[in-house]
């Protein structure tokens, strides 16, 4: 959805450009390649869950990476069914991912290619219960039925 | 040139009406980590992704500024049903 939104304003500025040299500024605003956005699409569709971090899931480099790693361990996310990408490894990701998601932070989650969001929304979404929701839907975890409740209240 | 709080104040204020706002400078001053708490009528009917998407967007030259940028918003219902519950 947002990658059409983006589409459109480009298309739009490059409509209201007349100068070349307007345009080749606009040009080299929009940094993000048409090659590293096609890796970055093929990139969030590597795997159900993807994570874009800071450093590894052994060992993340930043708090708000760790937490995320945290969250998708304690719902237990298979890691066949995980992808992470080290973010300071890769100094072209690092960039083209929040120009990709429109956001401005790592950590960012993906699921089934869709974007999720950040540590924020990630916490939240796990102390509402809208990330195991999610997760279910998806076919990451197996849906727990009746049972889990009674997990739930002896834990 | 670090980000002050008066500084992310006067930009949200500016652009959202706010029902209660709290920025902490988890930086000790340095300006680069905040974490803030928004209460606004304009996140109602809004998915907490587009609440936040709003909030980046709206504070996409400090935040690029930042290293680490944390928020929580709420509407004037939801958080007064969270003073409720937390008192």
């Amino acid at each position: 959805m947002f990658r059409t939104s983006l589409r459109s304003s480009i298309n739009v500025l490059h409509r209201s450009a007349p100068s070349t040299l307007l345009k080749s500024r606009l040009t080299a605003y929009r940094y993000l390649s048409d090659e590293a956005r096609s890796r970055i699409q093929t990139a969030v569709k590597a795997n159900p869950v993807v994570l874009f971090m800071k450093g590894t899931p052994a060992e993340p480099q930043c708090g708000f990476s760790r937490a995320v790693v945290q969250i998708l361990d304690l719902h237990g996310v298979p890691p066949e069914k995980l992808q992470t990408y080290n973010v300071l490894a890769d100094q072209e990701l690092r960039n083209g991912i929040k120009e990709f998601s429109e956001w401005p932070t790592i950590p960012q989650v993906y699921v089934n290619g869709e974007f999720v969001g950040g540590c924020d929304i990630l916490i939240g979404m796990h102390q509402s219960g809208e990330l195991e929701t999610l997760l279910e839907n998806n076919g990451v975890i197996p849906k727990i039925e009746a049972e889990s409740t009674a997990e739930k209240a002896t834990a | 040139m670090p980000i002050d709080t008066i500084a992310l104040e006067k930009a949200i204020k500016r652009a959202i009406p706010v029902t209660h706002l709290e920025i902490e400078d988890q930086s000790s001053g340095c300006g680069e980590s905040y974490a803030i708490v928004l209460v606004s009528d304009a996140f109602e009917k809004k998915t907490t992704l587009q609440r936040h998407r709003m909030v980046n967007e709206l504070l996409k030259d400090q935040i690029a500024q930042m290293h680490a940028f944390s928020q929580k918003t709420y509407t004037p219902k939801q958080y007064e049903d969270l003073q409720t519950r937390m008192s």
